[in-house]
């Protein structure tokens, strides 16, 4: 089976989030860059599963420059087998899942993954959009995954529950908690990871309809309002009178 | 013309495409257009839909379960056959799923997981959180159309409005699917948590599964959903779908009550766009009394029972 993992990077979440002086750039100084972990600890490790429990070839691809090798060495010292790496700011989801989806024409797989979002812009498009780009169906949040004679059995989050659907390879899936346990790399992988092939392929444009006018930062809390542990009824006079929830 | 997609279960407008239907509304007045919903039959119900600010309904039929590229289907040919502007979806779990898909098959852009618009140099623009509620983005099309998707509880449902509505049907003919639902499991009875307006939410602090009663009987006397922590789910005290932060899910309700829960950046992640955050929490330097608008510093294990109590006295 040959399984393509999307990988990304992303702020830590502990990052100090600021913008240049016009607020249209994300200052990446100082900022620690993780995987995404939708894509290192679900997409990735359901991915090594299957090649261990059906055999094949898992390859990770990545948007973005060479500061992002060491993340992606990272992700073939977690077990994956190549990478491939996009040689382009990873500026939009339209761009980064068109490069991919041309990237996937040529180098058909049998199961694309991303993660169900990345963890600085939320956004949860990309997967919808290499699917379409690809003519593809698409597994969204899916949080189990099991494959018998290239028929794949799949578990996707829906608001309030969960659907289990049945379909053929191929397919783009987005992986959300509970697909797979995160994997620590060992000493053999970071090793091994060093001698594993990391192929640069050059960008490709697209036009995109969207544009970003500027961020904000959230104004800072007033302050927060203490109420006396042993006058509850003051709790339950702001649920009713200032919440208004009973 | 300002297209909206109206989700129903069991007869009943879902509350998140209600909240894109005001949303689709508000930006239809702001451009000078009409907003118009889409629905899959039987399920229109005009009052409340007119209150909503929608005109005009176009009804098709449909089989209970489509997959994401039929559901896309669905808006592509709409959308051949009534040439909007906007397209609004609510950014749920077909919204997060067809999303994308519809913008590149309309060779569109989209905008996603909005929580507000407003017009700048006479075109509208779109707000966003991100980087996991510690900024918000603004965005704009280049062209002045496209596709928004509106974040579950971002905008909020305003009945006010007092349109006359027109109802009819739009055919559509769906293509067979590439993917067969075999089940479908839905929490009997329970609001989806991202849909609840409050949430009773704890952590570690309650030391055991078996404290959760408490817990519960709190989010019954307050009609809310219940939420927890990631160490708390990680460890089967709680199922995951409770799981809220950066690596379970976000949540944006009216009001996000956190019990024992420290307020790590992770967590705060997943629950800091709540309108109104309560704290309950022993340690008067735990990091989430300041992300929070009330606290109450003391032993939770004193202070829930009490406080249901007086919850039940005030009923
Ligand atoms: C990459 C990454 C992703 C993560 N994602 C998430 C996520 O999505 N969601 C998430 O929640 N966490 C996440 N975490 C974990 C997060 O960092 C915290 O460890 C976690 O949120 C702590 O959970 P807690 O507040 O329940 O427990 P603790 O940190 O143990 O806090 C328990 C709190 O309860 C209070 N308490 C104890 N006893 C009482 C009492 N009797 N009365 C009143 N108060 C009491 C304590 O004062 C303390 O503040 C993530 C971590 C990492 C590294």
């Amino acid at each position: 089976m040959r399984l393509l993992v999307c990988i990304s990077k992303t702020p830590d979440t502990t990052s100090k989030i600021r913008f240049d002086a016009d607020s249209k750039n994300f200052i990446e100084e100082g900022v620690q860059f993780i995987l995404n972990p939708y894509d290192e600890w679900y997409s990735l490790v359901r991915a090594i599963e299957i090649r261990e429990s059906i055999g094949g070839q898992v390859d990770v691809i990545h948007v973005g420059n060479t500061s992002s090798d060491i993340l992606i060495r990272k992700a073939l010292a977690i077990g994956a087998d190549a990478a491939f790496r996009i040689e382009d700011e990873a500026s939009n989801s339209t761009s980064v899942a068109y490069q991919i989806a041309e990237f996937v024409k040529s180098h058909p797989y049998d199961i694309v993954f991303v993660g169900k979002e990345t963890i600085d812009h939320n956004g949860s498009e990309v997967g919808s959009k290499l699917a379409a780009f690809l003519n593809l169906p698409f597994v969204s949040f899916c949080n189990h995954l099991e494959i018998t004679n290239n028929i794949a059995v799949c578990s996707m989050e829906i608001d309030g529950g969960n659907e289990i659907i049945e379909l053929n390879i191929p397919f783009v899936l987005s992986a959300a908690k509970g697909l797979a346990e995160q994997r620590i790399p060992n000493m053999k992988g970071i090793i091994d990871a060093k001698k594993k092939p990391l192929n640069v392929i050059a960008k490709v444009n697209v036009e995109n309809h969207s544009e970003l006018v500027r961020f904000e930062t959230p104004a800072a809390k007033s302050g927060v309002r203490m109420i006396d542990p042993d006058k509850l009824d003051e709790m339950v006079d702001i649920f009713k009178n200032e919440l208004k929830i009973i | 013309m300002v297209l909206v997609l109206l989700e129903h279960k069991d007869g009943e407008i879902k509350k998140s495409s209600k909240e894109a239907a005001s949303f689709a509304a508000d930006l239809a007045m702001s451009t000078g257009e009409k907003a118009v919903g889409l629905i899959a039959g039987g399920a229109t119900n005009s009052n409340e839909l007119g209150a909503l600010g929608i005109e005009e309904i176009f009804e098709f039929e449909a089989a209970d379960y489509l997959d994401s590229q039929q559901w896309t289907q669905v808006i592509e040919q709409a959308y051949q056959k009534l040439q909007p502007t906007f397209i609004v979806l609510s950014n749920n779990s077909l919204g997060k799923s067809i999303g994308g898909r519809i913008a590149v098959r309309l060779n569109k852009g989209l905008i996603s997981n909005v929580i507000q618009f407003k017009s700048e140099e006479s075109k509208p623009i779109f707000r966003k959180s991100v980087y996991s509620g510690k900024a918000f983005a603004w965005y704009a099309f280049q062209s002045n159309e496209g596709i928004i998707s509106v974040m579950p509880h971002g905008y909020g449902v305003f009945p006010n409005k007092n349109k006359q509505v027109t109802a009819s049907k739009i055919d559509i003919s769906i293509p067979s699917g590439n993917v067969k639902l075999k089940e479908r499991n839905l929490l009997k009875g329970k609001t989806p948590l991202t849909e609840a307006d409050i949430v009773v939410s704890a952590g570690r602090g309650l030391k055991d599964p078996s404290n959760w009663k408490m817990i519960e009987e709190l989010a019954d006397l307050l009609n809310a959903a219940t939420a927890c922590s990631r160490p708390v789910a990680d460890a089967g005290w709680r199922p995951h779908y409770e799981h809220v932060g950066q690596t379970g899910i976000a949540i944006r309700p009216n009001v996000y009550i956190a019990i024992g829960i420290s307020g790590a950046i992770q967590h705060l992640a997943g629950v800091n766009n709540s309108k109104n955050i309560v704290v309950i929490n022993k340690d008067p330097e735990a990091p989430f009394f300041k992300a929070a608008d009330y606290g109450i510093c003391g032993d939770l294990f004193e202070i829930i029972p009490k406080l249901n109590e007086a919850l039940r006295r005030a009923k």
